[in-house]
């Protein structure tokens, strides 16, 4: 029972929501975007999407400079 | 030069468009190199006017400063290239319509400056265009470390990316990295219209 956030192993909690992970694997930046299996997951339903096991999950964070 | 190979490829690129998101030191020069190689045809969206503390590494001359960057990157593709069209939309993209320009692009390429301009738009593009890929780009500033600079796939994302460089807020953008940056994303549009037969 593990999902794979930005391709690190890690174990999968029952019930666990976005913004609970997000908290749990300390990614503090405001700016992220996150897919999980390749989905979008919009930024309104962080509180309430369940992460599945054994999902792969993105979290991308953008820096500024263009 | 295979001739050949060549012509093909030349004949893919003008059936194709390519979208971009800002006009600065990415889009800029992203927009030159796509032009120069035969895109069939560009969107340039931007609402600035060019200042001249932007040469140090956007594709804009001295006697343009004042210009909209829109308008001054037309002249110049067309400049280089005049078979390219240039569709340009001279306004700000606005949170719940960044998606708007875009509809009918092959690809689209974020070129955007601030990092919350960029998640938004990754985020609306990818929610309203999902069938559309999108190339965007992140870490640009400072100078060095090329090679910390990687492309990222997730699905229909392709993100040329340096994940330890600073913020541009802490650090100065320069020619070197930015054009590196900014080709890098027109390479990666090139590899998607193109496909595997390289």
């Amino acid at each position: 029972m593990s999902i794979k956030v930005n391709g690190k192993q890690v174990i999968w909690i029952e019930n666990e929501t976005v913004k609970q992970l997000l908290k749990r694997m300390k990614y503090t930046f405001p700016l992220v975007v996150v897919k999980i299996n390749d989905k979008l997951v919009p930024r309104s339903s962080y509180t309430e999407t369940i992460i599945p096991d054994k999902a792969k999950i993105a979290v991308i964070h953008m820096i500024s400079g263009g | 030069m295979n001739i050949k190979k060549s012509e093909k490829i030349s004949k893919k690129l003008k059936g194709s468009s390519v979208g971009i998101a800002g006009l600065g030191g990415l889009g800029s020069n992203a927009a030159i190199s796509l032009a120069r190689i035969g895109i069939g045809r560009l969107v340039l969206v931007d609402f600035d006017k060019i200042e001249e503390c932007n040469l140090n590494r956007q594709y804009y001359f001295l006697d343009q400063v004042g210009k909209y960057k829109t308008e001054a990157l037309k002249e110049n593709i067309q400049r280089v290239n005049p078979s390219v069209k240039v569709d340009i939309k001279n306004y700000k993209l606005n949170k719940g319509a960044m998606d708007n320009p875009f509809h009918n692009v092959d690809v689209i390429v974020e070129a955007l400056d601030s990092a919350e301009e960029k998640t938004i738009f990754i985020e609306e593009i990818m929610q309203n265009l999902p069938n559309i890929p999108l190339v965007a780009c992140s870490g640009t500033a400072g100078y060095g470390n090329s090679d910390r600079i990687k492309t990222k796939q997730i699905g229909n994302l392709y993100l040329c990316q340096d994940k330890d460089a600073r913020s541009s807020d802490d650090d100065v953008l320069l020619a070197p990295r930015v054009c590196l940056m900014a080709n890098w994303e027109a390479n990666i549009v090139l590899e998607i219209l193109l496909g595997e037969d390289k």
